[in-house]
C-alpha cells in the first residue's frame, strides 16, 4: 500500500493516522478536514470550554509535532465524492486524491428541526465556531431554552445553569440523556437538572418558534409559551455521508461495514460514521458516537488497513460513555434499556454516587453509575468478557 | 518505561484501569492511583492504550535513557 488517504480531520481521523504510522506505513498519508482548524477535542466544547475553564489551546488533540506524523493536512475541505473505480475522492475544490487505502471518518453533523429553519437564535453545538457563538451569547444573555435533553443539550444545560442563565430543557422522551433506561435512574437523572434550578419539561411536543426581535418564542403543545434569548437544538446528530451517496458502499445511518470495520476492499471506516456488527453483543449492529469507541475503531481501522484479509480480527468493544454535570460524573457501559432486568449494585448516602447494573439473555449488558469510575470500570471489564449476571451481582465490587 | 500523570488534567475516568488494571487503580475516594510507577515491558501495550484512551490526555510515557 503507497497512498492513503483518511476523510475526516477529527479524533478517530486523527488517531487513525496516528496508528498507520506507527503499525509501519511509510507510504504517503494525506487527512482531509472540512475545518480549517487542526483536529481538536471536542467534549469540551459544551462542558470547560463552553464555561470559560478550558481556554482553545487546550483542545489541540495532537501534542506531538506534526512533522512527526509526516502527514499531508488538507484542511477546510470537504470531501464530495468517492469512486471506488478510480479509487480516488473528489474535493469540494474539484481537486481529486487517488488512494490505495481509504479512511472514512467524516464524523456527524446536529440534526435540525424544520420548525427552526429561519429562526436566527437557534443554534446547535458541534464544532468550535458553534461553541464560540454560544459562548458569546451565554454571557450576554439571560434565558436558554434547550431542545433535547441528550448527552450536549444536558451538558449545556448544567453550563449555562453554572453560568447563572434561566435554564429550560425541553425533551420529547420520558426523561433526560440515556434515554429509554427505565423509570428509576430516568428519575435519577431529571432529578439531577431539577434539584439545579434547570426547569426540564420531558414528554413535550414543540409546535413552533417564532423569533420576535431579539428572542424566541417556543410554543409547546398543550401548554403556554415561553420565551427566551436563545434555544440549542441538541436533538442528535446524524452521521455525514452525503459525500458517499451513490459511490456503492452501503449507507444504512452509517457506512454499513463488515465485523473488522471494512466496507469495501482497502476500505475501512472509524468514529461516528461507522455502523458494524459488535461481536460483544452478538452481533448487533451497532453506531456509536463516543469519544472511546472514535479512539479505539481509528487504531483497530488503520491495523485492518494494513492487514491481510484472512487475519484481521473483529472490533469489539463494550461502548463507553462519560459526562460531567452539576459536579457529577456520569458514566455509562454496554447496552441497556427500561426493557432490561435492572439491580442498583451500590448506592452511596445520597443519589449522587449509585451504580446499576443490566441484564440481557443471562449475561450482564450494561453499567451506569454516578461518581463511581472504579465500579463502573470493574463492570464494564465483566461485559466485556460475557459474565453471566448473577456472577456480576455477587462480585460486589 | 516511566508512568507520569499530570493531576492538574486527571478527572478520574478510570478508563486507563480498564486498559491496564495493573497500573492503574482508581479508587473509591475518587483518585488515581499508580500502582507500578516504572512497570516492565510486557506492560508497554496496556500502557499505550490506557494513553491514547485517557479522555483528559493526562498520561504520558517516558523512556529512560539507555
Amino acid at each position: 500500500m503507497k497512498k492513503i488517504v483518511v476523510v475526516g480531520a477529527s479524533l478517530a481521523g486523527l488517531r487513525c493516522a496516528e496508528a498507520l504510522r506507527r503499525e509501519g506505513f511509510t507510504g504517503a498519508l494525506r487527512i482531509v478536514g472540512a475545518e480549517v482548524h487542526l483536529p481538536y477535542d471536542r467534549p469540551p466544547l459544551s462542558k470547560e470550554f463552553l464555561s470559560g475553564e478550558f481556554e482553545e489551546d487546550r483542545l489541540a488533540l495532537r501534542t506531538e509535532p506534526y512533522e512527526e506524523l509526516n502527514a499531508d493536512l488538507i484542511l477546510g475541505q470537504r470531501a464530495q465524492s468517492l469512486s471506488l473505480e478510480a479509487r480516488s475522492i473528489a474535493l469540494a475544490s474539484g481537486e481529486k486524491l487517488d488512494f490505495d487505502g481509504l479512511v472514512i471518518a467524516t464524523g456527524a453533523a446536529p440534526r435540525t428541526l424544520p420548525i427552526a429553519d429561519g429562526i436566527s437564535g437557534v443554534m446547535t453545538l458541534r464544532t468550535l465556531e458553534d461553541a464560540v457563538r454560544l459562548k458569546g451569547a451565554l454571557v450576554a444573555r439571560k434565558r436558554i431554552c434547550v431542545i433535547g435533553a441528550g448527552f450536549i443539550g444536558s451538558e449545556v444545560a448544567a453550563t449555562a445553569r453554572g453560568l447563572g442563565l434561566d435554564v429550560t430543557v425541553l425533551e420529547a422522551g420520558d426523561q433526560p440523556m440515556l434515554r429509554g433506561v427505565g423509570p428509576i435512574i430516568g428519575e435519577t437523572l431529571a432529578g439531577l437538572h431539577r434539584s439545579n434550578g434547570v426547569d426540564l419539561r420531558t414528554a413535550v411536543k414543540i409546535e413552533s418558534l417564532e423569533q420576535i426581535g431579539e428572542s424566541v418564542r417556543v410554543n409547546i403543545t398543550g401548554e403556554s409559551s415561553l420565551e427566551c434569548d436563545l434555544v440549542l437544538l441538541a436533538v442528535g446528530a446524524a452521521p455525514v455521508t452525503q459525500w458517499l451517496e451513490g459511490s456503492g458502499l452501503a449507507l444504512d445511518d452509517g457506512v454499513v461495514c463488515d465485523a473488522t470495520l471494512l466496507a469495501a476492499p482497502g476500505v475501512v471506516c472509524a468514529g461516528d460514521v461507522a455502523r458494524w456488527p459488535n461481536p460483544l453483543f452478538d452481533g448487533e449492529s451497532m453506531r456509536v458516537e463516543h469519544w472511546t469507541n472514535a479512539v479505539e475503531q481509528g487504531v483497530h481501522a488503520a491495523r485492518r488497513l494494513l492487514s491481510d484479509d484472512e487475519s484481521a480480527p473483529a472490533f469489539s468493544t463494550v461502548p463507553f460513555v462519560w459526562s460531567e454535570q452539576y459536579g457529577i460524573k456520569i458514566q455509562a457501559a454496554g447496552r441497556f434499556s427500561g426493557e432490561d432486568r435492572m439491580e442498583v449494585v451500590h448506592r452511596g448516602t445520597d443519589d449522587s454516587r449509585f451504580v446499576a447494573i443490566f441484564e440481557r439473555r443471562g449475561r450482564i449488558s450494561g453499567v451506569i453509575g454516578f461518581s463511581e469510575p472504579r465500579r463502573v470500570m470493574q463492570y464494564r471489564r465483566l461485559i466485556g468478557t460475557g459474565t453471566p449476571f448473577d456472577e456480576a451481582l455477587a462480585a460486589s465490587l | 518505561m516511566k508512568i507520569l500523570v499530570n493531576f492538574d488534567l486527571c478527572k478520574s475516568n478510570a478508563v486507563c484501569m480498564a486498559s491496564a488494571p495493573e497500573i492503574f487503580e482508581v479508587r473509591d475516594d475518587g483518585y488515581l492511583y499508580i500502582l507500578q510507577e516504572a512497570p516492565d515491558e510486557t506492560h508497554r501495550a496496556a500502557v499505550e492504550e490506557a494513553v491514547r484512551l485517557c479522555p483528559t490526555r493526562a498520561i504520558t510515557v517516558e523512556d529512560q535513557a539507555l
